[in-house]
């Protein structure tokens, strides 16, 4: 619904890519491991590679949880914007459709040391 | 010789008469619709502002009578509090961070309540309602600076005070409430009065103060229970001006009910995620604590709220539509919040900590189906961690909610293991929401929630991720007012101060 007001009003929009000095924003988050209270956020040049997005900030910042270093990132489950969706490693996020503000989620069925048992 | 005469002074009730009723004029050179241009393009219908009752018809100069008269006794208390050493008396230095918080987050909030007020007053037409609103902008502006004074003291001897207008504007958390009283502010004058007026003030009021200045008492923060004293006999007045304008809407024109109901959904969700970090300081915060938030939310959510629902049933209005994703939130948003303020605390001017054995113990008794199950592992592990000489430090910054602004920390209503991600698409970009609450706040207006100013992409956008440049920016001074309670300068200072007042050491 449009907002209701007295003349025409015009939001704009305040984190566009444009803003972001030739980054975007990425957002990550790991099923099932709330030791992380939020999905993380990113922010990285589109031609990172996904592999550099992997092996640079998102395993730092994963290994305080016990599964981290079980991680067997060629089996990982990976959803984007919670549709399935399969990475390639080797790309960059521009060329894996990895757009501005998207959220990853990945899932690694069988790993959940602080998950309560049933 | 003494001469029995007419009594000359009037009643209260005259005088109020006799005070408003030259307000009511008729405008003849301009038509009334120039004069008052902000009535009517939200949609509600008025056909008589005369039916405005104002319940308190208090007069100018009783106001003022009876507000300098709080304010001697106010002023009077904190004055002793100062003179007597009152900030070794509180419990721990841990319950300043309830402080601090409230500080940086709400007391802004009552200012902005107050500029609000200011605005309404002038744009209502009803004499009633513009007497009521500005005497109610008056007490905002009153409570803003008696909770700054009231806090000053501790500014003296303890970090995190120092600088609470700039945390106010910029630091991250404060965004949650800043960005509820900014909605407020910048809707029209009648979604204005539901906001504040009635969701905040008359739901959800006794769930930030009541426990609040009872944690205060329970704490040994005598300035601040005073200050809570002094604002509850306008509390009331603010709470009836609330009830009344819903009334007032909904007996006017039964076209105002679906809009009158569309706020009161949008503005009790919103609430409610302010509410979260309440709930954090009620669970965590306070070194003693009065209630856990859940029984909390049992007397003034369940049932008081209860029982005003079933009052405006009448009326049509039904409970507020996130009602149900509220109810299965309670057991889990104080713990899903303090996790998130712990690793993040870093980048908080207030310190947080891991529960302690017997925190803990508590927990899991007042949170009996969540805190064991849920909660307690992550708290073990981090504890482990801390332990190990790597305390843990999430410095992966948050995705924050377009709507309530608070980092996407909340499960699904039915699944506590899963984060609740919503996201949208609108006009080519994406935005992402904590809750459907949030998102359908978002849906109904999003051309004014895609202006938020949410300060996760704002540290890239200004500072390209630079969080000590940040840090300075939000005047935070990085080892003082931030991370952990345990070996903090608060800590520190505290027990020094105590041990040298309380022994011979």
């Amino acid at each position: 619904m449009p907002v209701k007001s007295l003349k025409k009003y015009v939001g704009v929009p305040r984190d566009v890519v444009a803003n972001f000095h030739g980054k975007q924003v990425v957002y990550v988050s790991w099923d099932q491991h709330l030791l992380f209270a939020a999905p993380l956020m990113l922010c990285l040049p589109p031609q990172t590679t996904f592999r550099e997005l992997v092996d640079g900030p998102l395993a730092a910042l994963i290994a305080p949880d016990p599964d981290a270093a079980a991680v067997d990132w060629s089996t990982v489950q990976w959803l984007k914007a919670n549709q399935p969706w399969v990475p390639d490693f080797d790309r960059s996020l521009a060329d894996n459709g990895i757009v501005h503000k998207d959220q990853l989620r990945l899932s690694t069925p069988g790993l959940n040391s602080l998950r309560p048992a049933a | 010789m003494d001469m029995k005469t007419e009594k000359k002074t009037l009643n209260l009730k005259e005088r109020y008469r006799l005070l408003t009723r030259d307000l009511g004029w008729e405008p003849s050179y301009r038509s009334a619709d120039e004069v008052f241009p902000y009535v009517k393009y939200e949609g509600i219908k008025v056909h008589d502002w005369g039916k405005w009752e104002d319940p308190f018809r208090l007069t100018m100069d009783a106001y003022w009578k009876y507000q300098a008269e709080k304010e001697r006794k106010f002023y009077a208390i904190v004055d002793a509090h100062a003179q007597n050493n009152g900030h070794l008396n509180i419990t721990d230095a841990r319950y300043l961070s309830a402080l601090k918080l409230f500080l940086q987050a709400i007391s802004p909030g009552e200012y902005a309540a107050g500029k609000g007020f200011a605005r309404v007053g002038r744009e209502f037409p009803g004499v009633g309602t513009q007497v009521a609103c500005q005497m109610q902008a008056l007490d905002e502006i009153r409570h803003a600076q008696t909770q700054i004074h009231a806090l000053s003291n501790y500014n003296k001897y303890y970090d995190g005070f120092h600088a609470f207008a700039d945390a106010r504007d910029r630091i991250w958390y404060t965004s949650v409430a800043r960005s509820f009283f900014d909605d407020a502010m910048s809707a029209g004058p009648f979604e204005f009065m539901i906001a504040i007026g009635f969701s905040f003030e008359y739901v959800l009021t006794n769930l930030l103060f009541v426990p609040f200045m009872s944690g205060a008492a329970y704490n040994g923060d005598m300035a601040t229970v005073t200050f809570g004293f002094s604002a509850q006999s306008d509390e009331a007045r603010h709470m009836t001006l609330g009830l009344e304008c819903i009334k007032f809407m909904l007996e006017q024109d039964p076209d105002n009910l679906p809009i009158v109901q569309g706020w009161i959904d949008k503005w009790f969700w919103r609430g409610f995620r302010v509410l979260g970090l309440v709930s954090t300081m009620m669970d965590y915060m306070l070194p003693k604590r009065v209630m856990s938030w859940r029984e909390a939310w049992e007397i003034y959510g369940v049932e008081n709220g209860g029982a005003l629902f079933r009052d405006l049933a009448r009326y049509g209005v039904r409970p507020p539509k996130g009602w149900d994703d509220a109810e299965k939130a309670i057991d889990h948003m104080s713990h899903q919040i303090m996790l998130g303020l712990y690793q993040w605390s870093f980048g908080t001017s207030f310190h947080s900590w891991i529960p302690s054995d017997d925190d803990m113990e508590w927990l899991a008794k007042k949170y009996p189906t969540t805190f064991d199950k849920y909660y307690r592992p992550r708290w073990n592990h981090i504890k482990k961690l801390a332990a190990a000489g790597t305390p843990f430090k999430n410095f992966g910054l948050a995705k924050l909610c377009q709507c309530c602004q608070l980092p996407v920390v909340f499960t699904e209503p039915d699944d506590p293991t899963l984060l609740c991600n919503r996201e949208t698409v609108y006009e080519g970009e994406k935005y992402h929401f904590c809750s459907d609450g949030c998102q359908q706040v978002f849906e109904n207006e999003p051309e004014k929630y895609v202006q938020a100013w949410l300060p996760m992409p704002q540290l890239f956008q200004m500072f390209d991720g630079d969080v000590a440049a940040w840090m300075d920016w939000v005047s935070l001074r990085d080892g003082h007012d931030n991370g952990d309670y345990d070996g903090s300068r608060d800590q520190q200072n505290f027990q020094q101060w105590r041990g040298l007042a309380t022994s011979n050491q």
